[in-house]
């Protein structure tokens, strides 16, 4: 972060773009220059370099091809792993979730190797795909209000010693081990299986990594109305019986 | 091929009759045409009946993400030309449906079928289609859906046996791919607005190279086919070079995308490009979409937009501001229960429409709006939407169950 501008990285929207992620970037974008920040936006795509100079990167989710082939090319990139030991935040959804574990299992069935920036391995999970609202409380040291998303996924994620879980799941299936644990994080690197997209339902995960790239304990107000009026009807229609 | 010379088996013919029976008691009943019921009633007694009722016609089929219930309509219109038709006008296009369709049409010489992105392979099995018309392929309904490049697989897949020719949208990478396993296509340039789907190439995953209309992929070297027929600016372009005049009464560029379409297929029954356009401009609405009514005093244009594709060519079709614009979204069954694909359509091309939000899902649509630096209002009902509205013809923009609403609410 330097002066008042934030450098917000959108990584490959060729490849993981597929479950409307990308408004998680135009939130954060939004919530920035709705407190007077200068913000440029880096779309990526996976023929480019990432830059190592970015404050907040975000991942998307995609389907199980181009997920390996982000996976390929973020690994010969290696400039999100130098962009993270120089202290950047990276906010990633379900596909880019499981990329920035130490593997997962791609579209041929096979075990592919992830960045290792979160400590977990997710696998292809044997039972039905997880589909439907999802209400979680949101682990108390990042003292943020429940999340409540969307998961379409068909993996599951197992933490490791070293990651924490992002949430813990009151309705719906998050990481979809049994341990009720939705999400993971690492110091400023977070994923999540949660759609909606995200951001729009958790605005203050967007000031969450805002106030971590500016290095604030707070932020000014920003008009929550309506993002609130959508958090209290999905919040009451995750909780209700399909 | 023409003309009825194998006649229906017994149980065929119970078949048929055994599903007129169960649509009259769903009409009766009613729950719409009771055209699905009856089908699945007759494909239950007769699992063959589908190819049986097909045997006797020329058939097109017409799939699609986005186009195919139109498309379908402007090829039975220029087909008239040449005989009768039969078609699954409303849009039933599962096999139940289809069947149900068919069954009506026993003294027809074509069948005009729209049909299923998920079942295209299976009815191309079923009933050996002549000619199979294949527009776009994008995001839909991916919390229930298969993924979009997984069907453009299967479409290939399925397509490579098979004897009909294909007429083909060159300009969506994922519809050549489907298409180019096949011995005897036909490509039209018929554009595609939306490029999302299509940045990865679908034969070997290398990043595709898109300058102006042109696309190929910089490592394997697939790449845009050289079209026969296209579409330039009002006009359609035959394979002869002559440029015909598209007037049609819908609006919109990917209206003319798919009158582009119906005339390659019509010129290979024989129907020349002038005969199948004159035809086409007879089409007024479809299904409801494109009708302007009358509602509360004030004219209301019915557009139907079910996924980004869908929006982004709808935008491109209204209205110039200040015209205002009535959005609804619904996310029930039919639409896909996920309302994340809303963060995909640019709703920005909206500025300077007063805006009004209604549909189940009005709080998702108010955020995004929000977001997107745009005013609008939230209404409870789309009587006080079009109530609070200024003045002139207002667009209203809906998804599929909101749009099935709409149309109930202001009776068209």
């Amino acid at each position: 972060m330097s002066d008042n501008s934030l450098r917000l990285v959108w990584i490959y929207p060729d490849l993981l773009s597929t479950y409307g992620d990308q408004g998680n970037a135009l939130v954060v974008e939004r919530r920035a220059r709705q407190r007077g920040l200068d913000v440029q936006r880096l779309d990526v795509r996976s023929d480019q370099q990432i830059p190592t100079s970015g404050d907040i990167y975000l991942i998307g989710g995609g389907e199980d091809r181009p997920q390996r082939l982000a996976a390929e090319r973020l690994r010969r990139d290696g400039g999100l792993n130098r962009a993270v030991s120089n202290g950047a935040i990276v906010f990633s959804v379900c596909a880019g979730y499981q990329i920035l574990g130490h593997e997962f299992i791609n579209d041929l069935g096979e075990r592919e190797q992830g960045l290792g920036l979160l400590d977990v391995v997710s696998t292809r999970g044997e039972g039905e795909r997880c589909v439907g609202d999802v209400l979680a409380d949101i682990d108390p040291q990042l003292n943020l209000p429940p999340l409540t998303g969307f998961e379409n996924h068909q993996g599951v994620t197992h933490l490791g010693q070293t990651a924490r879980p992002f949430a813990r799941v009151r309705f719906g299936k998050g990481n979809g081990v049994g341990d009720g644990y939705e999400g993971a994080y690492n110091d400023t690197v977070f994923g999540t299986y949660m759609h909606g997209p995200v951001m729009a339902r958790n605005p203050h995960i967007a000031d969450l990594l805002i106030k971590l790239a500016l290095d604030v304990n707070a932020l000014p107000p920003a008009d929550d109305r309506w993002y609130e009026a959508l958090r209290q009807e999905r919040i009451a229609a995750a909780t209700q019986p399909a | 091929m023409a003309g009825n010379t194998e006649p229906l088996s017994p149980r065929a013919k119970l078949a048929v009759t055994a599903g007129k029976a169960a649509a009259a008691v769903s009409r009766a009943a009613g729950r719409g045409s009771g055209s699905v019921i009856g089908g699945k009633v007759a494909l239950r007694l007769d699992p063959d009946l589908l190819a049986r009722l097909a045997r006797h016609l020329d058939v097109v089929l017409v799939s699609a993400t986005n186009g195919k219930t139109t498309t379908t309509r402007l090829i039975a219109e220029a087909l008239r030309a040449s005989g009768p038709v039969v078609s699954n006008a409303l849009g039933a296009n599962m096999p139940a449906g289809i069947t149900s369709a068919l069954a009506g049409g026993s003294d027809a010489r074509f069948g005009v079928i729209e049909v299923d992105e998920k079942y295209l392979a299976g009815v191309a099995r079923d009933v050996t289609p002549k000619a199979i018309a294949l527009l776009n392929l994008s995001r839909d309904q991916l919390d229930r859906a298969a993924e979009t490049r997984m069907l453009a697989e299967h479409w290939r897949e399925g397509l490579a046996g098979s004897k009909a020719l294909i007429i083909a949208n060159c300009d969506d990478p994922l519809i050549v791919w489907a298409a180019s396993s096949s011995a005897n296509v036909v490509w039209v340039a018929a554009g595609q607005e939306w490029k999302d789907d299509a940045w990865s190439c679908p034969s070997c995953g290398g990043v595709m190279q898109r300058p102006g209309d042109d696309w190929f992929c910089g490592e394997c070297g697939f790449r845009r086919p050289t079209p026969s027929w296209a579409l330039s600016g009002d006009h359609v372009l035959d394979p002869h070079g002559s440029a015909w005049p598209i007037r049609l009464q819908l609006p919109g560029r990917a209206n003319k995308a798919n009158a582009t379409t119906s005339a390659a297929v019509a010129a290979a029954f024989g129907v020349p490009p002038q005969v199948a356009l004159e035809r086409m401009y007879s089409v007024q609405a479809v299904a409801g979409r494109y009708d302007v009514v009358s509602f509360l005093q004030r004219d209301l244009r019915l557009l139907l937009a079910k996924n980004p594709a869908g929006w982004l060519e709808t935008f491109s079709l209204i209205d110039p501001p200040p015209t205002p614009v009535i959005l609804s979204v619904n996310a029930r069954g039919a639409d896909g229960t996920d309302t994340s694909w809303l963060w995909d359509v640019d709703y920005t091309r909206l500025a300077g429409h007063p805006i009004f939000v209604i549909g189940d899902r009005k709080l998702d649509l108010a955020v995004r709006l929000e977001v997107a630096g745009l005013d609008f209002r939230v209404c409870d009902t789309v009587d006080e939407a079009v109530q609070s509205a200024p003045p002139g013809r207002i667009e209203v923009i809906a998804n599929y169950t909101a749009f099935q609403d709409l149309r109930r609410r202001v009776g068209n």
